[in-house]
């Protein structure tokens, strides 16, 4: 295929969906898969047979449209009116959308979402652009949107250095967590010294609470794999990798899809696009281990072994998979490349703030009233997301803390609501970007309870290889469990601290050095709620049951009471 | 030991000598990744697919035709939390335990579950009918707190309703037919395989 293969294809599916008076998207992602997607689908195809529509109506199952606790959703698009969405859809409001609004014109008033409501007024869609537009498993429908013109201009037009540079520029960083410039590592890569080359996607979301990379890999898999080709590109690799998780059979599914296709079309494979340039992608599946969203654990994982991480340097970027040099970079990073290049640096380095550009998404989950995924500028405060996006906590609750990063973040108290969202506020208060889960939680939720949910689950991801992890995550998730069931002291509370910066420094990769996180920042800004644990035997929130009581240490008490009174006392003698 | 070198040798035919067909979904994975030892992982995702979970023999064929010690195949299949080595019950009951489930409560359910049929979280009751998992995220955090029962995604549950679906999963007897097929035709071909 070339360049004006390309530009014929979409000027055809272009021409194809003006055909239609008006297309009925439906959101087949996960969430509203479970909310019953699938007949709602079913009712729209039989609804608009019913009418005889066939030849004007369009049904389309898309990918994620946001408001995942309002689905499913359907979008009813008519050409020259703004989008009607549609929310908690069941078969038969399906059956009377169809009867109503797109036979008759008639919209049905109570199952609309007002579409300027903040949640959409308040987004920037840059990553997120075609989710819960297009139907992900046509690659028309994303050439349609111009999709593949960035890796054709790319190839054309610019020089390995060149989209370097113009990454460089955009001042894009990578969004997996620790927010590294990503055009600095691709220059890194383009000039480390070695024919064979890799680009890897990681695409492990292993963070509790986060479903970003899901939602992009199932909504939009060619974005993916474009952003991938070019990154080939600009490093001289001709081989790249994409590392799903295992728990998302169908992002595997529709990537694997989307893969086959672009070869097929000459999009992807060897010469592609008609130039001297090749570059394969390969699927491979992950087998459920947090700690393989660690660059160094994850290229083990690829080479097919346990994923264990290894002390860096080399970076990856030296020498990686099969000691190759390596390009590494989070699903989402990718997703930002085509545009990018579509729309140049300097647009995209007016989004967001002095340090950190763009967009991110962010996984607004827990006690807020509409969860879903939202696409927002960075340097956003956490006020707008939460009460404006959000719609705030529920009813005859006060808002307690929102946590980001997952097990790696930390909390933010409401003192802190009006903190911008970017990499260097965040880690100010304690707390990382991470990849961009955010768990709001009000006034029921208890501080040393959440912290002690997460060192659980880091003393069980723990790979075991360096012993600050290994045998720090258990003992400091000891000492949560006895403040949490009553029967810790005040000792505890210091050894915790210590063991907390203990483990912080001596950890051999990043998830035992942010593992303490949750908790010293919980201990920062609600130490009174340990310290109720501890002394009044209560837990506000009225979460932990407090049923133990402290043990006293007879090793070290004994000798003290016998030592006070000069005799054995008379119980022991 | 030896009943496996039999059939590392014979592996180059097209059948595997046990007559399970099954092997052959594991020969061809082996065959598209030219027995590369680093497709390792995507060959136990291959046979825990196929029959259900790791068994030790399973284990020990992979070895032999990867050329991989024992050690380092059970290594890796050990690690990773998605290969199981125990083979599953009919029906299955995976509770999130994700932030956004953590804090609507999910800890709750997991505990109604555990009192309700005696089985931790992880493991199957003795008469093989029901396995309870708490999984990482399913990323479904908008419906929190999330359940699968037999595959059947069920969203924002509370411990009683989700006690009565597990109990409603079991009375049906309908099971996930697929992974029921499995388990019983596994069954009879390892009580052959003892029998050799």
């Amino acid at each position: 295929m070339k360049r004006s293969d390309l530009q014929a294809m979409a000027q055809r599916e272009v021409d194809r969906q003006q055909a239609f008076r008006c297309r009925l998207l439906c959101c087949a992602s996960t969430p509203c898969l479970s909310s019953g997607a699938a007949a709602v689908q079913q009712a729209l195809d039989d609804a608009v047979a019913e009418h005889k529509l066939d030849a004007e109506v369009a049904v389309i199952s898309t990918g994620c449209m946001g408001p995942c606790s309002r689905g499913p959703m359907v979008t009813l698009q008519i050409p020259g009116q703004e989008d009607v969405y549609y929310e908690n859809v069941t078969p038969e409001s399906a059956r009377q959308i169809v009867a109503e609004h797109v036979a008759a014109g008639h919209p049905v008033a109570d199952k609309i979402m007002p579409s300027d409501l903040p949640f959409f007024a308040k987004q920037t869609k840059v990553v997120l652009a075609n989710s819960g537009v297009i139907d992900p498993e046509r690659l028309e429908d994303y050439v349609a949107r111009g999709g593949y013109s960035a890796l054709a201009h790319a190839l054309r037009e610019m020089t390995p250095e060149e989209v370097c540079a113009e990454i460089s520029k955009s001042g894009l960083r990578g969004r997996g967590g620790a927010g590294y410039p990503a055009g600095l590592k691709w220059d890194l890569v383009r000039k480390a010294p070695g024919d064979k080359k890799y680009v890897i996607a990681n695409g492990d979301e292993g963070d509790p609470g986060a479903y970003m990379d899901r939602t992009l890999m199932e909504s939009d898999p060619h974005r993916l794999l474009e952003g991938m080709a070019i990154a080939g590109y600009a490093v001289g690799a001709e081989q790249g990798f994409l590392y799903v998780r295992g728990e998302y059979p169908v992002a595997a599914k529709r990537l694997e899809k989307a893969i086959r296709t672009a070869e097929r079309r000459g999009l992807l494979g060897s010469r592609v696009l008609e130039s001297s340039f090749s570059f394969r992608i390969d699927i491979r599946i992950g087998a459920g281990a947090f700690v393989c969203g660690e660059e160094t654990a994850l290229m083990a994982s690829i080479m097919g072994r346990r994923g264990q991480p290894t002390p860096r340097p080399p970076y990856p970027a030296q020498s990686g998979l099969w000691g190759c040099p390596t390009l590494i970079n989070n699903v989402e990073t990718f997703g930002n490349i085509v545009p990018i290049i579509e729309n140049g640096a300097q647009w995209f380095a007016s989004i967001g703030t002095a340090k950190s550009k763009g967009s991110k998404i962010f996984a607004l989950a827990g006690k807020v009233h509409t969860t879903g995924l939202i696409e927002v500028p960075m340097g956003i405060t956490l006020r707008e997301v939460i009460f404006d996006i959000g719609g705030g906590v529920g009813e005859g609750h006060t808002f307690k803390a929102a946590q980001t990063g997952g097990p790696s973040g930390g909390c933010i108290p409401a003192e802190h609501l009006d903190t911008p969202m970017d990499y260097e506020s965040l880690r100010a208060l304690g707390s990382i970007m991470g990849s961009g889960g955010l768990i709001v939680m009000d006034d029921t939720s208890c501080m040393p309870d959440v912290a002690k949910f997460f060192m659980e689950f880091c003393t069980d991801e723990s790979c075991g290889k360096c012993v600050p992890c290994r045998v720090g995550t258990v003992q400091m998730h000891r000492i949560l469990e006895r403040i949490t069931n009553g029967s810790a002291t005040s000792d505890d509370l210091q050894i915790m601290e210590e063991l907390c910066v203990m483990v912080q420094e001596t950890s051999l990769c990043g998830l035992g050095m942010s593992a303490p996180n949750p908790v010293l920042s919980t201990l920062r800004f609600f130490r009174d709620e340990y310290e109720a644990h501890i002394q009044r035997h209560e837990c506000p929130a009225g979460v932990c049951q407090m049923t133990e009581v402290p043990t006293l240490d007879l090793v070290d008490a004994l000798p003290r009471r016998i030592r006070e009174l000069g005799t054995v006392p008379a119980v022991l003698a | 030991m030896l009943e496996s070198k039999t059939r590392s040798t014979a592996a180059t035919d097209s059948s595997h000598p046990s007559g399970d067909p099954r092997f052959a979904l594991i020969d061809r994975t082996l065959k598209r990744f030219r027995f590369q030892q680093d497709a390792l992982i995507e060959v136990l995702h291959t046979a825990q697919e196929a029959f259900g979970f790791l068994e030790e023999d399973l284990l020990i064929y992979v070895a032999r035709q990867l050329k991989l010690p024992l050690s380092w195949v059970f290594g890796v299949a050990t690690f990773y939390h998605f290969f199981s080595l125990q083979p599953q019950g009919e029906h299955n009951c995976i509770v999130c335990m994700g932030t956004a489930c953590y804090v609507k409560r999910a800890a709750e359910i997991v505990a109604a579950l555990q009192t309700a049929y005696g089985i931790e979280a992880g493991q199957t009751t003795p008469d093989g009918k029901l396995s309870i998992t708490a999984a990482r995220c399913l990323g479904s955090c908008g419906l929190a707190p999330v359940l699968i029962v037999d595959g059947q995604v069920l969203a924002r549950e509370l411990p009683e309703t989700s006690v009565a679906a597990v109990a409603r999963a079991l009375a049906s007897d309908r099971p996930d037919a697929e992974r029921n097929g499995h388990q019983s035709a596994s069954n009879e071909t390892f009580e052959e395989d003892n029998g050799l």
